[in-house]
């Protein structure tokens, strides 16, 4: 993975495996502290002490079409390399929260890429799950809400090409005007 | 270019409501892109990306697209599930961006299976 949209992608893609109804994504932009970070967390299914355990072991998933589960590992993996750190936390029947830092500045750090795209494909993929995205940068920020999206166009389906490209392009002047540098 | 505002969704409302009226409504084909670890690593996103601005290009609204996690065979990734409904799913391997593209103008709109890069027909056992 070059980009940390593209973790974002697969991270999230756990959470909606894991039954989420609403997965809640906040990235936060801090140059004062040199700090980048977000947080992926759901109210899906969660986890026992037991699996949680495990997950960071790439030779351990849940699935059984294949004996490796890379996705955690790899991001934990992109964070440590960038002078930052990664935790995960979950509780079964509530949810999962995956939270990584990065130093902001490093030259491991990834760059941040195509987030309105990775979040588009999301919402285009998953029907029935809704998005809450917050992006903050200093003392700015963009919020987006696919719950309040839904409320505007009723009964046309979220996934229809105009929607989707509406919320690619409304994500994308949003994150411009506060100003992003990821 | 104006700013984009919340509101300007009620108009992309009204001009679906008025398309999907014509056609009644229902979905003719579904593409599945697989969007696992193995298939976001090996590109599934821009594939993602082609299809669905080669969709709005066409302007067709009976096209329903989704994506699935990996089934295994992360080797050949990504790939692309297309299924006329009515008809046998075909998978498609090693999928890129012009594949994409080519896939959608010949197969989803013509009906005409690109079996030089087709993987498989059928659909996966999910376990």
């Amino acid at each position: 993975m070059l980009e940390l949209a593209l973790h974002i992608l697969d991270i999230t893609e756990n959470s909606v495996r894991a039954g989420a109804k609403t997965v809640w994504i906040e990235i936060s932009e801090e140059s004062r502290k040199d700090l980048f970070s977000f947080v992926i967390r759901d109210d899906g299914q969660g986890m026992s002490k037991a699996v949680l355990e495990k997950v960071m072991d790439p030779f351990f998933t849940s699935k059984k079409v294949r004996r490796v589960g890379l996705g955690l590992p790899m991001l934990a993996e992109a964070a440590e390399r960038a002078g930052g750190r990664f935790a995960i936390e979950s509780q079964e029947g509530l949810g999962t929260r995956v939270a990584v830092e990065f130093q902001l500045s490093h030259i491991d750090r990834q760059p941040l890429g195509d987030i309105s795209g990775a979040l588009t494909v999301l919402i285009a993929g998953n029907d029935g799950v809704d998005f809450v995205f917050r992006y903050r940068c200093g003392d700015r920020n963009f919020g987006f809400n696919t719950k309040e999206i839904r409320q505007e166009i009723g009964d046309v389906p979220i996934q229809q090409a105009e929607v989707l490209k509406w919320i690619r392009q409304y994500i994308r002047e949003g994150l411009s005007e506060i100003g992003t540098s990821a | 270019m104006a700013k984009l505002k919340i509101e300007d969704l009620k108009k992309i409302k009204d001009r679906v409501h008025a398309e999907t009226a014509l056609r009644d409504g229902y979905n003719r084909v579904k593409v599945t892109v697989h969007m696992g670890t193995c298939g976001i690593a090996s590109g599934a996103k821009e594939v993602m990306d082609a299809l669905m601005r080669e969709i709005g290009e066409a302007e067709v609204s009976d096209v329903m697209i989704t994506t699935s996690g990996c089934m295994g065979l992360c080797s050949r990734e990504p790939l692309v599930t297309v299924e006329i409904i009515g008809q046998v799913p075909i998978k498609y391997e090693y999928v890129n961006p012009n594949k994409m593209r080519q896939i959608f103008k010949k197969h989803v709109l013509e009906g005409e299976i690109q079996t030089p890069f087709v993987l498989a027909k059928g659909a996966e056992i999910v376990k």
